[in-house]
């Protein structure tokens, strides 16, 4: 058990490529943080220098109070899981779950002892003398965290394990990691591409985009009010609508209307505005402050009812119930509190 | 074929089996010939159906030779091809394994060249350096030993190659969950390369042990004292009788027995053999 913190951190590949820039973090013991991002935001380049798979090429990585720049990875007192689980495919279960253990000098009744331990909580224990080739997917993610569970690290972390599985299994794997890491107790640092993954399983999250941080917070806060549009249309699903707006006089337009928002001073010129597709809410006539829906299409996922249309010529997406009836027009409202506005140059939050 | 033709069937059935006569009717001939007394083969026909000298003529070659041509009991000729056979076999197997290891998980300076140059030798047989070859091995005393017989010929480009192939398929996670594990370098390659490899390990093996078994020009030239002569190479000498006809019942029986172990080889390791060569998945 420990905290993690980066320092200022940055990863330069000898080509030249920067990969993470200047990335400051503290992980609080017991805390699950997930990194999420679109591949090539430098996600895992920043787990894997946690874990010490990557060299740091400029600040520094410490892991309770003790920085780890040069530690070797056995010496970090952490345990990885990965995507392609990277079990030994020649040992068994238990052989596997073992092997770090082994190569630490652990006593055999303690090795056993964890070995046990680790697959009742897995209930992994009808298949410890299998080899992985004799187990299902899920199975394998079972003992690829077994192996994480048996070294009692400081820290685990999680490289996309669930993109391997399919959606059901994701499903109760995602439950299930969740569980054992609040009954263990461990810092976790989880890596996805996916939003709703990472939404379910934070405690924070930490969006990147091109090897920056663009935002962290608690998934309420920054599905709520993501810090810049990146955020705004990566996380949640379907993704915020960003449409372009202008500011004048203290008045918002967007599509030829007038909006009323309390706005803060000071703005002026063109903006973007933000609003989740959820937040929109239908309303009978057109009337003072209702944006107006050309419908394209509508797509029907059961439970709700997707929306697809334009607005003043721009795409918009909006969630209603099952049922709703569509017309060709759509009459829409948003609160006040729903809108997001950002700055059209650097995308950054003005409200 | 995936469809059911049973003309096609009968059609792939045939060719097969003539594929296979083809083969074995040479072996066929050498093993009836080796049965039968020296003075069958004067009419000039061979025959076809087994003789009944076939235990005295065996019996003659591996326990006394064939005076002769100069040819020593085979009993002493296959126990030094074997040795040969086995320590090339083993000797290229376990020094291919190491520097393909160097070569795919260690990063240091010249390794590109140090991969190209092995690569280059393989341009490079015994058959092409045999003189400087022999050169070396002659001022380092080692003409009539065992040493000379297997040394020069243990390096392998090829070896080398095929493990650099089998190291690279490895996925990169497993070396870093070893990593992570705790295992250092020689851990890594004990505890998880060598028995990943293990299948290749087995299929090298039997190439290399037929290789080895068959080498013919190196031993010729570099032994002059009989204990040191290989079986393969022998039988050459067996069947340049100067001044009289060959006996080749006798030739052939040491043919059939020289034939023997890489037989033995192949089918006791089939198995893995195939295993070693057509297995994917890591």
């Amino acid at each position: 058990m420990a905290s993690i913190t980066l320092d200022r951190v940055g990863k330069t590949y000898p080509g030249g490529g920067q990969a993470v820039t200047d990335v400051s973090i503290r992980i609080a013991d017991g805390e699950f943080l997930v990194l999420v991002g679109p591949s090539g935001c430098g996600k895992s380049t920043l787990l894997r220098m946690v874990a010490g798979l990557e060299t740091i090429s400029t600040g520094t990585v410490a892991i309770g109070d003790r920085v780890v720049n040069t530690v070797e990875p056995a010496d970090r007192d952490i345990a990885m899981v990965f995507q392609n689980y990277a079990l030994y495919p020649h040992m068994t279960v238990r052989q596997n779950l073992a092997y770090g253990l082994k190569n630490r000098g652990t006593p055999a009744a303690e090795i056993a002892r964890r070995v046990d331990e680790a697959a009742a909580i897995l209930e992994i224990g009808a298949f410890l003398d299998r080899k992985p080739r004799a187990l299902s997917g899920g199975q394998r993610q079972r003992v690829a965290m077994g192996r994480a569970i048996v070294r009692e690290p400081a820290a685990f972390l999680f490289d996309e394990p669930l993109s391997n599985l399919d959606a059901k299994l994701r499903l109760s794997m995602r439950g299930e990691i969740r569980l054992l890491q609040k009954r263990l107790g461990t810092t976790a640092i989880y890596v996805t591409h996916d939003q709703l993954e990472a939404m379910t399983l934070a405690d924070r999250l930490v969006v990147l985009n091109g090897g920056r941080i663009e935002q962290i917070g608690t998934p309420m806060e920054v599905y709520r009010r993501p810090a810049t549009t990146f955020v705004a249309a990566f996380i949640g699903s379907p993704a915020m609508n960003l449409i372009p707006a202008q500011i004048a006089d203290g008045a918002l337009t967007v599509g030829g209307v007038r909006v009323q928002l309390p706005l803060p001073s000071g703005l002026d010129g063109p903006v973007t505005l933000g609003v989740r597709p959820e937040d929109l809410q239908p309303r009978r006539n057109g009337g003072d402050g209702h944006l107006t829906l050309d419908v394209s299409y509508v797509e029907d996922l059961g439970a709700q009812r997707l929306v697809h249309g334009r607005i003043g010529g721009h795409a918009m997406v909006c969630t209603l119930p099952a049922g709703h009836a569509v017309q060709d027009r759509l009459f829409l409202h948003a609160d006040a509190d729903a809108l997001h506005l950002f700055d059209v140059q650097g995308g950054r939050r003005l409200t | 074929m995936v469809e059911d033709r049973p003309w096609l069937n009968r059609l792939t059935h045939l060719v097969l089996i003539l594929g296979v006569l083809i083969v074995a009717f040479p072996v066929y001939v050498a093993l009836i010939a080796s049965t039968h007394p020296a003075t069958a083969f004067s009419t000039g026909v061979i025959p076809l159906w087994p003789g009944d000298q076939m235990w005295e003529n065996y019996s003659l070659m591996m326990g006394s030779g064939l005076s002769t041509a100069g040819a020593p009991p085979l009993a002493g000729m296959i126990l030094n091809s074997l040795i040969m056979a086995l320590v090339i076999a083993t000797g290229k197997i376990a020094i291919s394994v190491t520097s393909a290891f160097a070569i795919v998980y260690f990063r240091f300076r010249f390794r590109q060249l140090a991969f190209w140059a092995i690569f280059v030798t393989l341009m490079l047989p015994v058959e092409v350096r045999i003189v400087p070859t022999f050169k070396v091995v002659a001022d380092l005393g080692m003409l009539n030993s065992y040493a000379g017989l297997t040394v020069p010929l243990i390096a392998s480009a090829t070896a080398t190659f095929l493990f650099r192939q089998v190291f690279l398929t490895i996925p990169d996670e497993l070396t870093e969950a070893a990593r992570i594990d705790g295992a250092g370098p020689m851990k890594f390659f004990r505890d998880i390369l060598l028995p990943l490899s293990q299948t290749n390990i087995a299929a090298l093996f039997v190439i290399l042990f037929i290789y080895g078994w068959n080498q013919y020009l190196w031993p010729l030239l570099i032994t002059t004292d009989a204990s040191y002569y290989t079986v393969v190479a022998s039988i050459k000498r067996l069947a340049q009788a100067v001044d009289s006809v060959p006996q080749w019942n006798l030739v052939m029986a040491a043919v059939i027995l020289a034939m023997l172990p890489p037989v033995l080889v192949v089918v006791g390791m089939q198995r893995l053999f195939v295993k070693g060569l057509v297995e994917t998945e890591k």
